[in-house]
């Protein structure tokens, strides 16, 4: 009996190890897997070349491997979509936590947090049918396909994650914060300014930054919207072809094992880089300026 | 040490204006359940009252109709009037939040902004629209004296207040609320997550700083309101049954009900 419980003790450490230890492997093994598909294409360019190379002509003759127009195209659809979607997101936050009454609360959010589950070829859709077309007679441009359409888009996606992650952090602010503030004297706006949000601020950066992770990796919406143009973006309304389109748009056409093949798993590890910086610094945005009192995040 | 009350002022019912402050008829509800039943209760200005009663008996609740805390709570009313200086703090026209920087109020639980001591003391009065740093740096110094609090923090005034102890941390709420210059100060429960020798700080502190203030606390500790009051009123079930002079309340009360309360047979 004592010893039937022990194994079952026993049996119990090793199965949950070996399912904890089965994610992990797959995570090691596609990395794995990325780095020696991707690193050959450094025996054809140097990394200085390949990262900050101008010309992305992967099938011209003589071919060029320079992937700096879509990490441009990439980092500056995330930005200008973090632009908008933070704002967005986190006043929403704020509205839902602080203000909006319990009712509304539990109505709201849920719908928010169903932004979500829109599938992401449905936002692209919507973007190509309806905004592209918005974009080009408004501003009379060549084509609505393009940086602030793809960002405007990907902000319809972060939207979610920022705001429900934020919420979350302003909520569990422990309430006695809230009324020591106005027991002071401190309007319902300054508590919210001055104590809520500094108690949440890791909460609300986490989400930021995650949104942003999801914002950089998206494929779908930017193959389908940002116009694949892969050049150095000089306005807000050029087209552009970040990361993950290019990956996806040429991946079947570039021949097995051949350059262009490596160089696309090589800007995949570049991709990878970037959201694995993302993560990092919203771990460490999390631990520095942990949530104190009652609540944690 | 003794810090008994050796002055005891006697309520002058005479003069309302006299009262800092006072509550008429005052009733509350919690969605349409009453919880203070037509409360009648002057306070005399730079006295010490103590609120007991068993818990749920109304006196917290009644010590947060004082500042107006409860409008935070939704679907809450309060009928009948509470005078501030003469002048009822529930009427349509006072504004609240002028109202609370009157009447500063401590905590159960110590509960310091996760900001730095300074930042902690100085947050009144930055919501005061203060920007004079000189006068800042001043006011901050002064109350963390008044608190006695200044001798073992004034090396860290930029550290956070986190790092204090309980103790430490509950007198900092103390000068944090006295900054804003309150004329009223209400304590609800103050040393109860505190041990033995932090509570006798902070009783000490509000026998110095009862020359300056009204002060109201709601206790459960039945020695510690003979010890720090003048006046004691008894709560039970959302109804004031007595108030006396501390000293009386405790020896002679004039209801069963005190009695049975005080010497411990229910409660």
């Amino acid at each position: 009996m004592n010893l039937n419980r022990r194994w079952i003790e026993k049996g119990m450490q090793w199965g949950l190890f070996l399912t904890a230890f089965a994610s992990i492997s797959v995570l090691v093994m596609i990395a794995f897997f990325l780095f020696t598909e991707g690193l050959p294409i450094f025996k054809k360019v140097s990394l200085k070349a390949f990262l900050f190379g101008q010309y992305w002509y992967p099938t011209a003759d003589p071919t060029d491997f320079g992937i700096f127009p879509l990490i441009v195209a990439s980092l500056a659809v995330t930005l200008l979509s973090a632009l908008i979607a933070v704002p967005l997101g986190v006043m929403t936050a704020i509205y839902l936590a602080e203000v909006a009454s319990f009712r509304v609360r539990e109505i709201v959010k849920p719908v928010v947090e169903m932004l979500a589950a829109l599938p992401s070829v449905v936002i692209g859709f919507f973007g190509m049918v309806v905004m592209a077309p918005l974009l080009q007679n408004t501003f009379e441009l060549a084509t609505g396909l393009n940086l602030f359409n793809a960002a405007l888009m990907l902000a319809f996606m972060a939207v979610p994650t920022i705001c429900s992650i934020s919420e979350d952090a302003i909520y569990s602010v422990p309430n006695n914060l809230r009324e020591a503030s106005l027991a002071l004297g401190a309007t319902h706006w300054e508590t919210i300014i001055r104590v809520v949000l500094p108690a949440s601020i890791s909460g609300i950066s986490t989400a930021v930054i995650l949104g942003m992770s999801r914002s950089i990796g998206e494929t779908m919406v930017v193959l389908m919207v940002a116009g694949g143009s892969a050049m150095v973006p000089a306005a807000l309304f050029d087209p552009v072809r970040p990361m993950p389109a290019s990956i996806a748009a040429e991946m079947a056409e570039a021949p097995f094992r051949g350059d262009h093949y490596h160089a696309l798993f090589a800007t995949g590890m570049v991709l990878f880089g970037f959201t694995l910086l993302f993560n990092i610094i919203a771990d460490i945005i999390a631990n520095k300026y942990r949530q104190v009192g009652e609540a944690t995040l | 040490m003794n810090i008994r009350n050796q002055s005891t002022t006697i309520m002058a019912p005479e003069s309302e204006v006299l009262y800092k402050m006072q509550a008429k008829d005052l009733s509350f509800f919690y969605n349409g359940s009453q919880a203070l039943h037509t409360i009648h209760l002057a306070f005399l200005p730079r006295q010490v009252v103590a609120l007991i009663g068993p818990s749920g008996c109304g006196k917290s609740t009644f010590l947060r109709c004082l500042n107006r805390m409860n409008d935070l709570i939704p679907n809450t009313r309060a009928t009948g009037e509470l005078l501030l200086d003469g002048r009822n703090i529930y009427s349509p026209q006072v504004d609240v939040v002028n109202l609370r920087s009157r009447i500063g109020m401590v905590f159960q639980k110590p509960n310091p902004f996760p900001k730095s001591i300074f930042e902690n003391v100085a947050y009144g009065l930055r919501v005061k629209g203060i920007k004079d740093k000189g006068r800042i740096v001043e006011r901050v110094e002064k109350t963390l004296q008044q608190a006695a609090l200044w001798e073992e923090v004034k090396d860290r005034l930029h550290d956070s207040a986190l790092g204090l102890s309980g103790g430490q941390q509950q007198r900092l709420c103390i000068a944090r609320a006295l900054a804003v210059e309150p004329e009223v100060l209400l304590m609800d429960e103050p040393c109860s997550a505190l041990d033995p020798i932090a509570t006798q700080k902070i009783e000490e502190l509000i026998h110095e700083l009862k020359d300056q203030y009204t002060i109201i606390i709601v206790t459960h500790n039945m020695q510690q309101a003979a010890r720090v009051s003048a006046m004691t009123a008894f709560f039970y079930m959302g109804r004031l049954i007595e108030v006396e002079e501390t000293d009386t309340l405790f020896t002679r009360p004039r209801l069963k009900q005190t009695e049975d309360y005080i010497t411990g047979r229910f409660g």
